[in-house]
């Protein structure tokens, strides 16, 4: 998440194919049998400070559908204000819960009119009774995609390979959480621009469920190491590895 | 929230704009070439069911050959958010024509006219809709069953023909159609004519994937038939050991 455009520093002159990336996040959605499980990691920069080292970038639509978001924070914050103002009155005025279709072309619509403006790539997801479990990708431009699983942010150029291999249709509910978070950590290994935490957000027939991965609970990848309090501790146990000249 | 009105006091050649001008200054997710030509029976169209984010081929099954109203198809290649855009507008433009409910319907050429206007008026604003559209039909006239293929793009330029390709087919299809192409082709020849077309851009098109459709319109209705890949050929002696005559060489 870029902080940094609340000063105005934002140019969507900077287009992926010419400027540098701004999108420092890695968010993942992806569907299960049963429901959505969407992911994202809880970083959010200003350049190369970390401004928030917890932050929340999986955002409550309503009742039943979230948003990941990717990109610009003050962006995405406005835009999911807006849409969860709209779905509310849409509610009281259908009588029933908001579908995720309807959700996403509304994240769509605001990402579409907008686009010299806005620097915005978003996950929406969740359930509804007439479609089940749903993911659509709203990227830059407003482009809408529906899709059964999706990554968006800095972080997922560091996923495609990976989902390429081991991505399956009609995963558990289980499978799909620990897959998120495995895939998620895998970026936040390679993706400077995200770390923290990995914070999910399941979402079926029987309600919502938040859930929450600090950074020391996560597996260790390749030239990570077990974390200690001490070196102290280490040279206590008698480590063998001790480096003596 | 609508930023797309433009402000009239800025002037209309201030590149930038004024607020809440909205201006497509470049295109992200943007879709492939897509060729069509005309046959015996119709028009066929195909291209690859890909969308890139830049260099990174990022979705691989979208499908950017719909139909349009009875007698239609339309392809489409560049800004895909515009595309779908473009896609809303007809399904406006043929909701009105079908609740005039008088037995009327607009063909292949009235939509193509449409799309010209909406396409070169906003450019006349520095608004472009990021695309170069291909639009094929066939429509009972006076004169029997009147095929018609047609593209228009991002500027407004706009030309009938039979056959076309857009993006980098217009410099690898292109010339092979014109080549090869003739009045009375049977179905199963302008599939192998396309197939031909969507190999080459295959091989030497970067952002080209190995997943295609095609699809076909005649008197009885549309069909877009389902993805489905292509075979490729690497077999040539040359390619497997290329230096051998020239150490070094590439």
């Amino acid at each position: 998440m870029d902080a940094s455009s609340l000063t105005g520093s934002s140019s969507s002159s900077d287009a992926p194919t010419s400027g540098e990336h701004r999108m420092g996040t890695t968010i993942v959605g992806v569907c299960y049998d049963g429901g959505v499980v969407l992911a994202a990691d809880s970083r959010t920069s200003t350049g190369m400070y970390v401004a928030n080292r917890a932050s929340d970038k999986i955002s409550q639509l309503t009742d039943n559908v979230y948003v990941c978001r990717s990109g610009s924070a003050a962006d995405t914050q406005v835009i999911s204000d807006y849409v969860r103002y709209f779905l509310h009155q849409h509610t009281i005025q259908s009588g029933q819960p908001a579908t995720v279709k309807v959700a996403s072309n509304l994240v769509r619509l605001l990402a579409y009119q907008n686009k010299s403006m806005l620097q915005a790539g978003m996950i929406v997801g969740g359930w509804d009774k007439y479609e089940g479990g749903q993911i659509y990708s709203v990227p830059l431009g407003g482009t809408i995609l529906r899709q059964p699983f999706a990554i968006g942010g800095s972080g997922s150029s560091y996923l495609y390979g990976l989902m390429d291999h081991e991505w399956r249709d009609g995963m558990t509910q289980e499978e799909a959480e620990k897959f998120v978070v495995k895939v998620v950590s895998l970026a936040i290994a390679r993706d400077g621009a995200s770390g923290g935490v990995v914070r999910t957000v399941t979402i079926n027939a029987d309600g919502v469920k938040r859930s929450f991965y600090p950074g020391n609970k996560l597996p260790l990848w390749h030239e990570e190491l077990e974390p200690q309090n001490s070196l102290l501790d280490i040279l206590a146990a008698g480590s063998p590895d001790a480096m003596v000249q | 929230m609508d930023g797309s009105h433009a402000n009239a006091a800025s002037a209309p050649a201030a590149a930038g704009g004024g607020e809440g001008m909205q201006r497509t200054l470049n295109p992200y997710v943007t879709g492939n070439s897509v060729i069509a030509m005309k046959y015996k029976d119709g028009v066929i169209m195909a291209c690859d069911t890909g969308a890139s984010y830049g260099s990174t081929l990022r979705y691989k099954s979208v499908e950017r050959i719909k139909a349009v109203g009875k007698h239609s198809l339309i392809g489409g290649s560049g800004e895909f958010s515009d595309f779908q855009e473009i896609l809303r507008y007809l399904d406006e433009l043929t909701l009105s024509d079908h609740m005039w409910d008088d037995g009327n319907s607009l063909g292949p050429k009235e939509i193509h006219a449409y799309l010209t206007r909406v396409m070169y008026n906003r450019r006349n604003k520095f608004d472009p809709l990021w695309n170069s559209l291909v639009l094929g039909g066939v429509k009972r006239g006076p004169k029997g069953d009147e095929k018609y293929l047609g593209m228009v793009n991002m500027i407004g330029t706009h030309f009938e023909e039979n056959h076309i390709a857009t993006g980098f087919g217009n410099h690898m299809a292109v010339p092979i159609l014109r080549g090869e192409w003739r009045e009375d082709l049977t179905f199963e020849e302008a599939v192998k004519l396309i197939e031909k077309c969507l190999l080459v851009l295959l091989y030497r098109d970067r952002s080209s994937i190995n997943k295609f459709q095609i699809a076909k319109i005649t008197t009885e209705g549309s069909t877009i038939y389902p993805p489905y890949a292509l075979k490729t050929n690497w077999g040539f002696s040359a390619f497997e050991n290329p230096s051998q005559g020239a150490v070094g060489t590439w």
